[in-house]
């Protein structure tokens, strides 16, 4: 299968001190890693795409440590995580959901394990195209103070021929979660739901 | 950090891009920008107010604030910095001229600080806008303005700010110039470093 190629790494941090109410003590902070890499199957139909899925694991690695690492390097500060593809005008939207397990599996890895399933989104786009990505906690879906999303994009890319490939790690609730629901406090933390 | 100061922070954002390869060649080694950007309280915002040294100050305090950050998101030390640029967008209760407070008459100072050196103009681009707004923030070389491979710009935004009374303020730096520069001009090895241009 081709190399992974990649043109481009853009890193984003968010650190919200407050939406209009009282500033955090601690500020949560919102991070994403975004990768412009060659699209190996654009411009035509290629059957067989499945095998790129192993050959994106390194690059799924590099960027979770690269989130860790913008985060300070310590992942037991992560608490929710969302991935996300947009791909260029000459691919498919299938092309982006081979990102789906390389993303995921290292996100777990550098976690040391966490449960939950990694929320995502995909879309055809051009250059500056803004994706939202949704985020959840990392071990209980229904964390509801943890819902939340990012929006990412880059202003040159992706090119035709390209790719973004994106992961995206947060570090703790929404800053003025107040609507209820399953707490952080009370997961369980068996099936990755609860 | 923010409780103390002069501006009214709601949110800090950085960006790092690294650029790896262009037209299928490779970058080695990669090109890399960052900025740093702060959403901030207008105090100005929906009236007309006179006197904007309150924004002055804040430009001061967000002057230090934002090339610390920027710098430390490439992970080099701010001497080697070689080419920097600000911008801000000011909500739409705001003035274009409380974006040119911030920007123009102390900002610089502590940017300079910070990088040790900065002979240059700090090149700058200022807008009103709304949420999402893009901010193209223009880069050149800090000691000498005239080094062509570093004319060069860097586009941020943030989809939710500005709100109406907010700005947002950015400073970017960068390790380097354009991924393959080549179309002459002043080089960066031919600094002479005393006016700022050449």
């Amino acid at each position: 299968m081709p190399e992974v190629r990649v043109r481009k790494f853009v890193t984003v941090v968010e650190e919200i001190f407050h939406e209009g109410g009282p500033v955090a003590e601690v500020p949560p902070r919102r991070a994403a890693v975004l990768a412009i890499i060659a699209n190996p199957f654009a411009a035509s139909y290629v059957a067989d795409i499945a095998g790129f899925m192993d050959d994106l694991k390194l690059l799924g690695l590099e960027m979770a440590k690269a989130l860790v690492a913008a985060l300070g390097g310590d992942s037991h500060v992560v608490e929710g995580y969302g991935k996300g593809a947009i791909v260029g005008a000459a691919g498919e939207l299938e092309h982006g959901a081979l990102w789906h397990v390389p993303g995921g599996y290292a996100m777990r890895e550098i976690l040391g394990g966490a449960k939950a399933i990694v929320a995502s989104s995909k879309k055809v786009g051009g250059p500056g195209a803004r994706l939202d990505i949704p985020i959840t906690h990392i071990n209980a879906s229904y964390v509801r103070s943890h819902f939340d999303s990012m929006e990412v994009g880059v202003a040159d890319g992706p090119r035709a021929d390209e790719m973004l490939l994106a992961l995206v790690m947060t570090t703790g609730a929404r800053v003025h979660a107040r609507v209820g629901g399953l707490k952080a406090s009370e997961i369980k933390g068996e099936d990755g739901l609860r | 950090m923010t409780a103390t100061g002069k501006a009214k922070i709601r949110k800090l954002v950085t960006f790092v891009e690294e650029t790896r390869s262009e037209m299928g060649r490779a970058i080695d080694p990669p090109t890399r920008r960052a900025a740093a950007v702060a959403v901030i309280k207008n105090p100005c915002a929906g009236k007309f107010v006179e006197d904007l040294s309150e924004l002055i100050n804040i430009g001061e305090e967000l002057g230090g604030l934002l090339t610390e950050r920027a710098v430390a998101a490439l992970g080099i030390s701010g001497t080697s910095v070689e080419s920097y640029g600000k911008a801000a967008a000011v909500g739409e209760n705001g003035e274009l001229e409380h974006a040119a407070a911030i920007l123009h008459p102390k900002l610089g100072a502590p940017v300079r600080k910070a990088l040790g050196k900065g002979a240059a103009l700090i090149p700058s681009s200022k807008k009103r806008g709304g949420l999402g707004v893009a901010l193209d923030i223009p880069l050149g070389h800090k000691d000498a303005a005239f080094v062509r491979s570093h004319f060069d710009g860097m586009e941020v935004r943030i989809n939710d700010a500005p709100r109406a009374n907010e700005i947002m303020v950015a400073v970017a730096v960068t390790d380097s110039g354009r991924p393959l520069a080549r179309v002459g001009g002043l080089k960066k090895e031919e600094i002479k470093g005393e006016d700022g241009l050449r």
